[in-house]
């Protein structure tokens, strides 16, 4: 389904600032993967995710999803089959817009976009019946502009219209991390809900561990750049976070220092 | 002073075209696109150009509207292929077109290359045109004998082109407002809104972008081919502070008439330029104000805009506050001795 091969990135190079942020990561979804990402402040994560995505390109490597090579397909064209969540509840929707037309926007995600009305009457009950299934009661809220949610009602919106046409591939960087605890809760379980629902090939970062653990069917962990720890599938089962931290110590040689990963456990 | 009020209004109703063209890049778009002042011009260039070679003033009309989307789009490029800078790309193309717009004007003489200005006042216009036509059906004497009737003296030569141009701005201002409705134009205000989510939603940003400059500049040359034909003179100058008009028109109407909805928002925008342009005649009636002050009075007038109505917000804030207190105040003094919080 997706496939990274010897992917590099090398940012500033050349300059006092160059930073390597992906060094060598060949990492290969099967359909219906979910796998959780794990790893330290500027470890490359979100790096990873902006290269699948085609907001970044590798400097070396390349991007395969469904077979075909996407390395150098512009970002617009490749978020036909790729749904993104953001870190930030802000970052994935459009906030001057109403609910319904954020919808009408997610819905044209892999057609073309004409002179149709945006949101039809058919369209409607579709957007309605989504709403729905959120029961955060937004589907009274039709034509509420979205600036007016709170952070976990957009990033509930969010999450819907990143999966609303279910996309070959789903990315969610951090997309609990700007929320208070119970709304954070609240976007895991819908999380869950949704890709389970399309068996949607997902990709997470987090830096909750618990969630990590609880949530997918793989887990890696990045450092440095590099993929340091592939969690299979029976592995994951029985994981716990001391698993997670020893694995850590014993190949970098060193304690975990990521002082988030600590504070969640 | 009916009849100059008059002329501001049908001049304003031309201009609030151009107005809606600024709305596009401005508001909706989010692009402070400076290439206005020339594509205005533009249109006024090909439109009077055209007319003096003899074409009909509709297919005139209609070519300055397409050289309006031609410089527009450039301005899109510029910004989106060649990375410049959103202001400069407009600014380049503002200087670039003045250049051209000569040379169009020019195209009417042997003698030179460029021309600074084309007189239309022998031509057949779209108002001319308008005006055989309008003068069959007797309506104007049917108003003027209203106003009779109320005792005005000084009566509007006709109401042609005010009644026609209000139905010529309302149709563009309800196709603007089916636009932004559609898939495409939906596209569109999320690019001016959120560029990054809507990337993530398989939008061709560069795309859009490009389109809307050409939109926005296309119905600004109308605009300019318009009140060319109406003034009856086309000129290389015409055009200098037009993006602040346009702007002012922007923001007095979305002061008075508020800008909740497109619907709401593209009404106000037309009642602007309306309102601009009265005001400016008024102002300018007033003795010892000359027509020189003109922008210091445009600049007046829009800071006005933007002031009233956040002095408005915080009076009104102030007054709710207000009223809270003094409801909490006596809720405390109406509790018994011994549970009223201490002070
Ligand atoms: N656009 C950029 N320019 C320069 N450096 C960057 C850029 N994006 C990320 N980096 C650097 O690359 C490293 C990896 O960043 P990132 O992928 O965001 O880490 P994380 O694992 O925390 O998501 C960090 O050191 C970061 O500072
Ligand atoms: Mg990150």
């Amino acid at each position: 389904m997706l496939k990274l091969q010897h992917i590099h990135k090398i940012f500033n190079e050349g300059t006092p600032d160059e930073k390597v942020a992906l060094n060598h990561i060949n990492l290969t979804l099967e359909a219906g993967d979910f796998v959780t990402i794990i790893g330290s402040n500027g470890a490359g994560k979100s790096t990873m995710m902006n290269m699948i995505s085609g907001a970044l390109t590798p400097d070396v490597g390349t991007i395969t999803i469904n077979g075909k090579d996407v390395t150098n397909l512009p970002e617009y064209k490749r978020s036909k089959y790729i749904g993104r969540v953001f870190q930030d509840p802000m970052a994935g929707t459009a906030p001057t817009m109403t609910i319904q037309e954020n919808l009408a926007l997610a819905y044209s995600r892999n057609k073309s976009r004409g002179l149709r009305s945006g949101v039809s009457k058919a369209r409607k009950e579709i957007f309605l019946a989504a709403l729905e299934s959120l029961n955060l009661n937004l589907e009274n809220r039709l034509n509420a502009k979205v600036g007016l949610l709170s952070g976990g009602e957009r990033q509930a919106l969010s999450l819907l219209m990143a999966t609303f046409t279910k996309p070959d591939i789903l990315l969610l960087d951090e997309h609990t991390a700007a929320l208070d605890p119970s709304r954070a809760a609240l976007i895991t379980s819908l999380t869950k809900e949704l890709v389970e629902k399309d068996s949607l090939t997902t990709l997470m970062i987090t830096h909750d561990m618990q969630q990590a653990i609880d949530l997918g069917n793989r887990l890696i962990m990045m450092d440095k750049g590099q993929i340091i720890l592939e969690v299979s599938p029976e592995e994951k089962k029985n994981l716990t976070i001391e698993d997670l931290m020893n694995e850590f110590q014993r190949i970098r040689g060193e304690k975990m220092v990521s002082d988030r990963a600590l504070l969640s456990t | 002073m009916f009849t100059a009020l008059f002329g501001s209004v049908e001049q304003g109703i031309i201009y609030a075209i151009m107005a809606l063209g600024v709305y596009i890049t401005f508001r909706v778009l989010d692009f402070p696109d400076l290439t206005v002042d020339g594509s205005f011009v533009t249109g006024a260039a090909t439109a009077a150009t055209m007319i003096t070679f003899g074409y009909d003033p509709l297919i005139a009309t209609l070519c300055a509207l397409l050289a309006g989307f031609v410089a527009g789009s450039i301005t899109g490029i510029l910004h989106t292929k060649a990375h410049i800078n959103e202001l400069l790309a407009g600014i380049l193309m503002m200087i670039a077109l003045y250049s051209i717009n000569l040379r169009i004007m020019g195209l009417t003489t042997e003698n030179a290359v460029g021309r600074p200005n084309i007189p239309l006042s022998s031509s057949d216009t779209v108002f001319t045109m308008l005006h055989d036509f309008w003068s069959t059906l007797g309506i104007d004497a049917m108003l003027n004998n209203l106003l009779t009737a109320t005792g005005l003296t000084s009566l509007p030569r006709t109401w042609g082109v005010i009644i026609v141009m209000f139905i010529v701005v309302f149709i563009i201002k309800f196709m603007l407002d089916w636009f932004l409705k559609t898939e495409y134009g939906l596209a569109l205000r999320a690019t001016g809104d959120n560029v990054k989510m809507i990337r993530s939603f398989s939008a061709n940003t560069d795309n859009v972008k490009i389109f809307a400059l050409g939109l926005s500049n296309a119905l600004v040359a109308l605009s300019g081919a318009l009140i060319a034909q109406l003034n009856k003179f086309a000129d290389a100058g015409m055009g200098i502070g037009m993006i602040v008009i346009g702007l002012a028109s922007v923001i007095i109407g979305e002061a008075i008439f508020g800008k909740k909805t497109i619907v709401r928002a593209t009404l106000a925008v037309i009642f602007g330029a309306i309102i601009y342009r009265v005001v400016i005649s008024l102002a300018l009636q007033v003795e010892f104000l000359d027509t020189g002050d003109l922008k210091l009075i445009t600049a007046v007038v829009v800071i006005i805009a933007l002031v009233i109505p956040y002095a408005m917000n915080k009076y009104k804030e102030k007054k709710r506050r207000a009223k809270r207190r003094a409801q909490l105040m006596k809720e405390v003094t109406a509790m018994p001795e011994g549970e009223k919080p201490i002070a």
